[in-house]
């Protein structure tokens, strides 16, 4: 590491790191340990009661009574941020490269592509909401005026579970094709052109160039993806459908748009209002957490060194 | 590169442009439009805009939504590039023991994303802090039952802008952020200053800043638009209409019952996308290079 410490205060080093330090440590490390000693217990909101039961709500999330709608819950939110991922980056990477090639007006395309980036998940939910009511939505009054039916696109649990991940791919476009765009403009013309010349064809380049060199854009986007899914996809789906609903059997043990963290909230702060049980969610999600950070650490490393030059 | 080919990707183009944009531009046109218009599939654009903004702002309580959001935002983008260039400069420009241990420390926080600990983050938040000074000093006497009992205490901050702005005012990636560009920034600069007698105020004032507006840019970029599309914290945290922000706040507009004014929900969703991307239009140009830099160096 390049040494740049040419000041020789001892104290004043901690007190700029202080703050930072303050708020890490009471507003991170301290309720990481709680969500440790709160999963040991079994509390009641309600009745304000707690008590100590070891690892109880674990076993009852896994094998025990509760089994079959935790492991819906698991199974669900890693489907759903699988069709995110692989619809949204896959859509996103041919839309950004067509966008990157030398033709007229391409800088209106990239411009007109890249102005969502800023949008939100409760906006998405709230938009398609409204075009997917099933009495008034517009969607339905066009489906009805060309084809004569109207989709319960909300209580179906199949078009519901779909119009989430549609929601949540469409809100993820924009994003995906900025960090594209930019990463396209790395690759150097010569190399397509070089292509070109020995007679490689349209796809093949993408196939044999483009995607190989955006591996690592890539790479940082299904992290980026992944976190969409599993943390930030609350506000759309709470305004959308709400979690719900129930899925046909085996899926009927809960909500077909319950992802991890809805179930979080469901038991931290409403539903079944025990905060035992929502801190040992919390923390198999932290689990995967970790898991996806070290597996970034690990792979991703190689993006830093493939702009270092 | 042949004709048709060219043509083939034009039209994709234009299909993604329109895909895109046309669930935004739906809620634009219906914004304008009078509420029998709304409740059809006509996309012919209104005159009554201005009515529905005015009835969203002042009826439906979006200007107290914005404005909450506002400060919380503002706020939060502040502290958190203030706090975060303060981090980096110290690991940077000072030697001082367990270096590498505390900036350990203030990168293993990006695997506690917030959202994960709500359930005892809620606690020490809005739990009541201990009424006297022997209570205090009975609590604070017992570390071991403060970490490995549930908390008895907390900050009593629910329902206040503190509650969401202090805890999101540090940062890993911001320090991260800094800490790569100060080391980017050649040697002899802070030589030179620390020979011609420079504090480290005076170098952080002259010198650092003016060399950082790229990284100070897109850091504000991501943080003001991270914080203005929180959902899931104020939610939970603020119980008050009158201090909620307007993610949360359109959902309210939308409401439970049946008649939802969607004239008017439309109008809100318009007017709360126009900050972030005034935000983003506005410091684009340091957002691409603050990046390109971070990646580069």
């Amino acid at each position: 590491m390049k040494d740049n410490a040419v000041f020789k205060s001892r104290v004043l080093p901690w007190l700029l790191l202080l703050p930072s330090f303050l708020i890490l440590l009471t507003f991170l490390y301290y309720p990481a340990i709680q969500a440790w000693v709160l999963s040991l217990h079994r509390s009641n909101l309600f009745l304000g009661t707690r008590r100590y039961v070891g690892l109880d709500n674990f076993r009852l999330m896994f094998t025990g009574a509760l089994a079959d709608k935790y492991i819906q819950v698991v199974l669900q939110t890693f489907l759903y941020g699988f069709l995110v991922i692989a619809i949204g980056i896959s859509l996103s990477m041919v839309i950004a490269a067509l966008a990157s090639q030398k033709i007229a007006g391409a800088r209106v395309y990239r411009l007109l592509l890249i102005w969502p980036f800023a949008l939100s998940p409760a906006v998405a939910g709230t938009i398609f909401l409204f075009m997917f009511n099933p009495d008034i939505g517009s969607v339905n009054q066009i489906l009805n005026e060309l084809f004569g039916v109207k989709p319960r696109w909300l209580d179906t649990p199949t078009l519901a579970f779909g119009l989430v991940v549609l929601a949540s791919v469409w809100k993820n476009l924009g994003y995906n094709i900025v960090f594209y765009l930019a990463a396209l403009q790395n690759i150097p013309y010569e190399l397509a052109e070089a292509a070109a010349i020995d007679g490689a064809g349209p796809i093949q380049r993408f196939l044999r160039i483009t995607f190989p060199m955006l591996s690592p854009m890539t790479f940082f986007l299904v992290f980026t993806n992944l976190t969409f899914a599993f943390f930030e996809s609350f506000g759309l789906i709470d305004i959308l459908t709400k979690g719900g609903p129930v899925g046909f059997p085996p899926m009927d043990a809960a909500g077909v748009s319950t992802t991890m963290i809805y179930q979080v909230t469901l038991d931290g702060f409403g539903g079944s209002g025990n905060t035992g049980l929502a801190a040992a969610l919390g923390n198999v999600i932290l689990f995967f957490v970790i898991v996806m950070t070290l597996l970034q650490f690990r792979y991703g490393g190689r993006r830093v060194q493939y702009g270092d030059n | 590169m042949g004709i048709r080919r060219n043509w083939l990707t034009h039209l994709i183009l234009i299909v993604a442009c329109a895909v895109v944009a046309f669930p935004i531009l739906f809620a634009l046109v219906k914004s304008t439009q009078i509420r029998s218009a709304v409740l059809s599939p006509s996309l012919i654009p209104g005159d009554q805009f201005l009515t529905n903004v005015r009835n969203v702002f002042l009826n439906a309580n979006l200007l107290v939504f914005m404005r909450n959001s506002f400060i919380v935002a503002i706020a939060v983008t502040v502290g958190k590039t203030t706090l975060s260039l303060m981090a980096g400069m110290a690991l940077v420009y000072f030697r001082f023991p367990f270096k590498r241990g505390v900036f350990g420390l203030i990168l293993l926080t990006l695997m506690m994303p917030v959202e994960v600990l709500i359930v005892p983050l809620f606690d020490v938040i809005s739990l009541q802090p201990p009424h006297t000074w022997a209570e205090f000093a009975a609590w604070i006497a017992r570390p071991d039952k403060i970490l490995f009992e549930p908390a008895r205490y907390g900050f009593g901050w629910a329902n206040t802008y503190l509650a969401m702005i202090v805890p999101f005012l540090a940062s890993a990636t911001g320090t991260f952020l800094f800490r790569q560009h100060f080391m980017a920034i050649p040697r002899s600069l802070a030589d030179a200053a620390r020979i011609d007698g420079a504090t480290p105020w005076q170098f952080l004032q002259r010198v650092l800043v003016p060399m950082s507006w790229n990284t100070i840019g897109a850091l504000a970029v991501i943080e003001f638009v991270y914080i203005w599309n929180q959902y899931l914290w104020p939610k939970i945290i603020i119980r008050r209409e009158e201090l909620q922000v307007v993610q949360v706040g359109l959902n309210l507009i939308i409401g439970t019952g049946e008649g939802v004014q969607w004239g008017y929900v439309m109008a809100g969703v318009i007017l709360s996308l126009v900050p972030p991307l005034v935000v983003f239009m506005l410091l684009q140009e340091q957002f691409m290079r603050g990046f390109a830099l971070s990646e580069s160096k």
